[in-house]
């Protein structure tokens, strides 16, 4: 068993699943201020009240998976990225509240300018994790003692930038499609005429990034011309994209929303089969780089780590499941929503 | 504490790292014991039927949901912070320390997290037993957490179950690391339950949960004192009371135990630790014991009163009992004497405080005189009990830093130091910056805390509703539920 493997893609699979999870929750924070009425804005935030905190536990078991499995990955990443890693967490931290605190009171200033706390935070969240994947990709300034050598503002290079809105227009796209299931009436038919301009968004952002990638990280693709099955994925992906207008157009707000699901999860596919088995490239000298082979902890941790999470995760999954089960349907305000 | 010293990274980062830990460290033990107190009233509701019960669940249930938010809000700071800050130490224990942070998540921010959305959101959505079992769990995963990260801690100050490497070589305990082997330094992992059970693990998860128990029983003891002086939801705040009481009760008398054994088990594992929390200079027998002192560092010595032999009896029983003392103890491997004595003391004076609160109040219960404003002990003990929603607030952070500090110059008891942990990669301006948006934004979030709960104290539970509960309710299934 090669344990190093499987806690790549385990650690991959948390964190796409954070992206799937949570990508609607900062969707919907990103899309807050496009309606103006007090009432829908509290559907939206009633739309990912019950399970947004839920789907943020993502991000805090990928980071402590990561933590577990490859400690130096976590350390230099974590360290390097100090900065943007302090404003993302800024960022987090002004979204949980926003939700939490919003609707509390019932004073007009309050309410905007916690509904502008939400947008702001969700955007800028968003926009970071973008700007993170597209360091991972783009490579780091790695010294030979594993540690990061660059800079903040090193790290806002076009390629990162890109990725970032990329990322943003993705979320944006994803919660507009999450929303069209929870809402109905004159909301829902608002929410639906975003839908098709943020897949737009979102294709014109991913085809640039595409052509970035095969341009200037070339090495991202390398796995498919050794491979070249696997470019099965990249038509999975192509498919599930071209079929969230389709769903949509025939009404089918579940099947659009789970083909954005799949979307999501194949896109961190390409991304993991593309870097594997790097997590951090380092530039100039690759051979500084960070791999799952060479950064991994023991084999003994490895091994307990696959068993709690052979014990926790179908665990997980089936409440996870039953929660959003129970919460199904269309957004009812009552006197403990938010 | 720490001196004058110049804005260096260690400086900052230890300040940060005990800035936005102890802002954190407000919410999760309320969480744990109103999660207590949130099971133990809904318990009551399904078994007894009074409503009075089910508005007690749901007002107590939205002050819950409150401090939960921002118990999440500051705590993915704290696991984002040993990479952030605590990057070289990250390197070091990631394979054991990890591994417990990675369960917290697995096995109970999950949990906590999931069913939170039935306990705050699920009243009408599923039925009563469901809703109970989501009460249960969010409860259950509360304890969890506090499980995993004490494991964590506990590790750090006995390490068990693991050894050091240093480029894959075993190498013992008691190594100093010379100019540049840190980078191929780590901690491996020999044995899971060795590392769960480390000898202070389970004694000082035991102190931790009771004294999160504390906080949530005062904090509801310290509203219903409120509502009972004010003559408001007088029914309600004299049934909360009754629960806060019991947890209370069960909590302080617990506390001494469990903090009994953690002594106990300082004085065994971590001899430095102890000398500093009792002041202790000189080794000897017969060690008194200090109900409240002052250390004067310079000069080695610690004055105030004492009680003869008291701590040579506490650690084993007898009074000849030799206890070593900082003056055998070199200075490089002494945490901040001062500082650890004064936050010890603090925590177990507190400690004290809300036994003898606790007890009066369970004096005043029995004699049934817990609603007679005129009768003065009570009136003396509910103006009391107001403020005392301070007591473990200031016990858990006095007892973090006795914990923290007293373990200095340790972040690894034995193998690793705090000031070799740091993250290499970042400047002392960097973490000055954090620093400051971290004080300016829990700033915010802890004024709009208070107004928000302030808020939510002043307008009290809804109007108790007695509506007729038809007799098969409970085994009634509603249209929408599971």
């Amino acid at each position: 068993m090669d344990y190093n493997l499987l806690w790549f893609v385990l650690v991959g699979v948390l964190f796409a699943g954070y992206a799937v999870l949570d990508g609607f929750d900062l969707g919907v924070g990103a899309l807050i201020l496009w309606v103006d009425d007090d009432h829908d804005r509290r559907i939206m935030y009633n739309a990912i009240g019950p399970v947004w905190d839920g789907n943020e536990v993502w991000l805090v078991t990928g980071g402590g998976a990561l933590f577990a499995a490859f400690p130096p990955v976590y350390a230099t990443v974590f360290s390097g990225f100090y900065l943007a890693f302090i404003l993302l967490l800024f960022a987090l931290i002004f979204r949980a509240v926003a939700i939490e605190f919003r609707s509390k009171e019932p004073w007009r200033w309050w309410r905007r300018g916690w509904d502008y706390g939400f947008f702001a935070g969700s955007t800028t969240a968003a926009l970071l994790i973008g700007i993170a994947m597209g360091n991972i990709v783009w490579g780091l300034p790695i010294d030979a003692n594993g540690e990061f050598a660059g800079s903040f503002l090193g790290l806002l290079h076009p390629y990162a930038l890109l990725m970032g809105a990329t990322t943003v227009a993705l979320f944006m796209m994803h919660g507009s499609i999450y929303l069209h299931m929870k809402t109905e009436g004159q909301l829902q038919a608002r929410v639906r005429t975003w839908i098709n301009p943020l897949i737009i968004a979102f294709i014109v952002c991913y085809a640039l990034t595409t052509l970035a990638t095969l341009l200037y990280v070339p090495r991202m693709t390398e796995i498919l011309r050794t491979q070249p099955a696997l470019f099965a994925v990249v038509v999975l992906l192509a498919l599930a994209i071209a079929n969230l207008p389709r769903e949509i157009h025939r009404g089918n707000h579940g099947f659009a929303f789970l083909s954005s699901c799949v979307t999501m999860f194949l896109l961190m596919a390409l991304f993991g089969l593309g870097m594997f088995p790097h997590m951090v490239y380092a530039t100039p000298d690759p051979a500084h780089s960070l791999t799952a082979y060479n950064s991994a902890s023991t084999s003994r941790t490895l091994h307990i780590m696959t068993l709690i999470a052979a014990i926790g995760v179908p665990i997980v999954l089936s409440y996870t499941a039953t929660v959003y089960y129970i919460f199904r349907g269309k957004v009812r305000i009552g006197k403990d929503s938010y | 504490m720490f001196g004058l010293r110049p804005m260096n990274v260690e400086f900052l980062a230890r300040l940060q790292f005990a800035f936005t830990i102890a802002f954190h460290y407000l919410y999760p033990p309320l969480t744990i014991g109103l999660g207590m107190i949130l099971v133990m009233m809904e318990g009551l509701w399904l078994k007894t039927r009074n409503p009075l019960y089910h508005n007690m669940a749901r007002f107590w249930t939205k002050v819950f949901g409150l401090i939960f938010g921002l118990g999440v809000a500051t705590g993915i700071v704290m696991e984002f912070e040993f990479g952030t800050n605590w990057a070289t130490y990250s390197r070091f224990v990631g394979d054991i320390f990890g591994s417990a942070l990675a369960a917290e998540g697995i096995f109970a921010f999950f949990l906590e997290s999931g069913f939170l959305a039935i306990l705050l959101f699920g009243w009408d959505k599923v039925g009563p037993k469901m809703h109970f079992f989501a009460t249960c769990m969010v409860a259950a995963g509360a304890h969890f957490s506090a499980v995993w990260i004490i494991v964590a801690n506990s590790w750090q100050q006995t390490p068990a179950g693991s050894h050091l490497e240093i480029a894959g070589q075993a190498t013992p305990l008691g190594h100093v690391f010379q100019a540049g082997e840190l980078g191929k330094a780590r901690m491996v992992i020999d044995d899971f339950w060795g590392v769960v059970f480390s000898p202070s693990s389970m004694d000082r998860l035991s102190h931790t949960l009771v004294g999160a128990w504390s906080a949530g029983a005062f904090f509801v003891i310290s509203v219903a004192a409120f509502y009972l002086l004010k003559r408001r939801h007088v029914n309600f705040a004299a049934a909360s009371i009754k629960c806060g009481l019991v947890l209370a009760l069960v909590a302080s008398l617990l506390s001494l135990i469990t903090g009994h054994d953690s002594a106990q088990g300082v004085a065994h594992n971590q001899p430095s630790k102890l000398a500093a929390m009792e002041g202790l200079w000189e080794t000897r027998g017969a060690v008194p014991l200090h109900p409240f002192g002052w250390v004067d560092t310079k000069n080695g010595q610690t004055h105030g009163p004492q009680f003869p032999a008291g701590l040579s009896l506490l650690v084993a029983g007898r009074t000849d009992h030799v206890i070593t003392g900082l003056n055998d103890i070199a200075p490089e491997l002494r945490p901040p004497v001062q500082a650890t004595f004064q936050c010890f003391h603090l925590m177990v004076t507190m400690g004290m405080t809300m036994i003898a609160v606790t007890l009066w109040g369970t004096w005043l219960w029995w004699r049934k005189r817990l609603g007679d404003l005129s009768y003065r002990p009570t009136h003396g003990f509910l103006m009391v009990a107001v403020p005392s929603v301070l007591l473990p607030q200031i016990a858990n952070q006095a007892g973090w830093f006795t914990a923290e500090i007293g373990r200095q110059p340790w972040i690894v008891w034995g193998y690793l130091r705090t000031s070799e942990g740091l993250s290499a990669a970042v400047k002392a301006n960097q973490i000055v910056a954090s620093l400051i948006g971290f004080a300016l934004i829990y700033l915010l979030l802890f004024v709009l805390f208070l107004f928000l709960l302030n808020r939510k104290i002043q307008h009290g539970p809804e109007p108790e509703e007695s509506h007729e509960l038809p007799d098969n309710w409970l085994g009634q299934s509603r249209s929408d539920s599971i």
